[in-house]
């Protein structure tokens, strides 16, 4: 089974998000870099089929140079051997423009199963994933928790509002993470030593053959970012009794915010 | 004259998802700046009745694709299905909602149309002949406006951030034979909770954290159960397995944007306020007076939810009487 991981690198949940000068990307300085969620438990659901069915784990990324590091935690893992395209533009693409790269990398390289997250927590794009399959011509099935593959076809959990759908497809094809899937493993040491060997090849983005008309036909621009107005700490309801403070709650939702 | 709007609206059981009636709205107004139409694409089988609903939202035009085939959401068939109708009917914008199937089918649609996508809209405004689109990145630390350029421009809206207006309008139904091509997955089977109430789509979200120290959450589902909202829940609550994770808000969770949103004994972490910050009212209750969900929270309560939440049931069921 080959099995490749579509990983990026994204600033952890905890960083503080600043808008840099040029006022449509984000000061980068401070962040601290991470495997996006998401696709950790990609790469840990890939390595688990791996376990189970033999076959690589392939690490795929698009990112600058620094996201070798996020491909090197990958393989400390357990995944095989990665591949980065090194494209110090990253910042500026949308995600099907992301997606193109990606696909462009596939078509050179065995798969039988791809697995990437269900979103990047930067964009919250939800989008690239099932994008790839849709260039690569393969079925893609998202969101999912469970998955048992058996004579070529793959079978999934996928969530959906207030339940879940079970869905088949044969192999090759794509799916998504969602929250539930695994527990994702931590590096060990030993694993973070044998990653330091393992192959790791670094494509530049010239490498990869582009359609540039399909490229200039369809964009998704960032024009400006700003931030969210912020919250004001609201009021702390005070009151001589437990039963107090609830009746002057339900009170100012109701006459004051208007929301019962 | 523009082609106008298209709006793919979306069935759950034969019911309109409430976002679908967000996009409609929408999709109305940006025909209207645009002096184009709106159609929209109810897709699904055994539908007629249930379609003509969407005249209320000021659809000029309805495309009725109704096949026992597509009684459920595929991605290939309905991507191949919609494909076809959106090539032949080219819309300037095409707009559906980016709930679990809008999303997977949005993605998929883009890269078969080459079409820019704004997935998760917030705000929708003309500018010329293109749409400026807001949406939130970084799990709401950011707002980004963006240009779709190409066509269609596709936007998938977030459920529950705009607002739903009727308007009557002609609704002239149109039957459309289905081209569903080549497909590989096979549906299986559908659990679905029937009654309970999304949790992206509720008007009311009470969610609880460690504070409620097991997975008794009846005294949280009493006061949802009154305000006819849904149950949620920290990752903490989650990772300790009184909730199941599609109960989880936050960043690596579900996203809501109630009207209200009750945190109980949930501290307020940043990736916890990912998930909610969108709601218009937030309501916490912590024994903690330093508790960093308070400086988000429109309205706070120090003090023990166990004997606070309960006494807020009792409060609105006094004036719901
Ligand atoms: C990559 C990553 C992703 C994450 N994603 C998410 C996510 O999607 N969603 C999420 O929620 N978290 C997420 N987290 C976890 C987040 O950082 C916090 O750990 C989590 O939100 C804490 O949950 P909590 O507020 O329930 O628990 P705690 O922080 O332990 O807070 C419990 C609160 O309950 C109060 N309390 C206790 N007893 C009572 C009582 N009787 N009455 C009133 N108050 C009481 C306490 O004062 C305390 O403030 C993520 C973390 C990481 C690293
Ligand atoms: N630059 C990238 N390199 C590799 N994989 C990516 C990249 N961007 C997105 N992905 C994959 O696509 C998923 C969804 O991302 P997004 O559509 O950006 O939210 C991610 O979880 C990754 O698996």
């Amino acid at each position: 089974m080959e099995i490749v991981v579509l990983l990026k690198q994204v600033p952890a949940t905890e960083s503080y998000i600043g808008i840099a000068d040029d006022g449509v990307s984000i000061k980068t300085d401070d962040i601290k870099w991470v495997i996006n969620p998401y696709d950790e438990y990609a790469v840990e659901e890939a390595l688990r089929i791996k376990e189970a069915h033999g076959g690589t784990v392939t690490i795929l990324s698009v990112g600058p140079q620094k996201a070798t590091e996020t491909i090197r935690t990958a393989l400390a893992m357990g995944a095989d051997q990665g591949i980065l395209v090194n494209d110090p533009t990253i910042a500026t693409r949308d995600g099907l423009s992301i997606a193109r790269i990606l696909a462009a990398v596939l078509k050179s390289i065995p798969f039988d199963l791809i697995i990437a997250g269900q979103r990047a927590i930067d964009d919250d794009n939800f989008l690239v994933g099932t994008a790839v399959a849709e260039l690569l011509g393969i079925p893609n099935i998202s969101l999912i928790i469970k998955e048992d593959i058996a004579d070529g076809k793959i079978k999934c959990h996928r969530t959906i509002e207030g339940g879940t759908v079970v869905i088949e497809s044969p192999l090759p094809a794509l799916i998504t993470t969602q929250r539930g899937l695994n527990e994702p493993r931590y590096a060990s040491l030993p694993g973070i030593m044998k990653a330091k060997k393992k192959p790791l090849d670094v494509k530049t983005i010239m490498d990869i053959e582009l359609d540039r008309a399909q490229e200039t036909a369809s964009v998704t621009r960032i024009v400006a970012l700003k931030l969210p107005s912020e919250r004001k700490g609201g009021r702390i309801i005070q009151g001589d009794s437990a039963r107090a403070k609830a009746a002057e709650l339900v009170r100012l939702l109701r006459e004051e915010a208007k929301v019962l | 004259m523009s082609q106008g709007v298209l709006v793919i609206s979306e069935l759950s059981d034969r019911v309109f998802r409430k976002v679908t009636f967000e996009a409609m709205s929408e999709g109305r107004r940006i025909a209207d700046h645009m002096k184009g139409n709106l159609a929209t694409v109810v897709i699904g089988s055994g539908i007629e009745t249930v379609a003509n609903e969407l005249k209320k939202y000021g659809a000029d035009k309805i495309i009725l694709v109704d096949d026992p085939t597509l009684s459920e959401y595929m991605t290939d068939s309905y991507t191949n299905v919609l494909a076809d109708i959106i090539t032949k009917e080219k819309p300037d914008v095409l707009i559906l909602g980016a709930s679990a199937q809008g999303k997977d089918l949005s993605a998929r649609l883009s890269a078969r149309l080459n079409a820019p996508l704004a997935m998760d809209g917030v705000a929708i405004r003309v500018d010329n002949e293109s749409l400026i689109v807001t949406r939130p990145l970084y799990g709401g630390k950011i707002l980004a406006d963006v240009r779709l350029e190409g066509k269609p421009q596709i936007i998938a809206i977030r459920p529950n951030s705009m607002s739903i207006t009727e308007c009557e309008n002609a609704g002239l139904m149109k039957s459309w034979d289905p081209v569903v091509g080549k497909t590989d997955l096979r549906f299986i089977e559908k659990q679905v909770e029937t009654g309970k109430v999304e949790l992206t789509e509720a008007d009311v979200v009470v969610s609880g954290g460690r504070g409620m120290g097991s997975n008794n959450f009846s005294i949280l589902e009493e006061l949802a159960g009154l305000l006819k909202g849904a149950v949620g829940a920290s990752r903490s609550a989650v990772d300790e397995g009184w909730r199941p994770h599609s109960d989880q808000v936050g960043q690596t969770g579900k996203v809501v944007s109630p009207g209200l949103y009750f945190a109980c004994g949930i501290s307020g972490a940043i990736q916890h306020l990912a998930g909610m910050s969108t709601s218009k009212i937030i309501v916490a209750i912590n024994k903690d007076p330093d508790a960093p969900i308070f400086s988000k929270a429109d309205y706070g309560i120090v003090g023990d939810l166990f004997e606070l939440v309960p006494l807020i049931s009792e409060e609105i069921r006094k004036i719901k009487q």
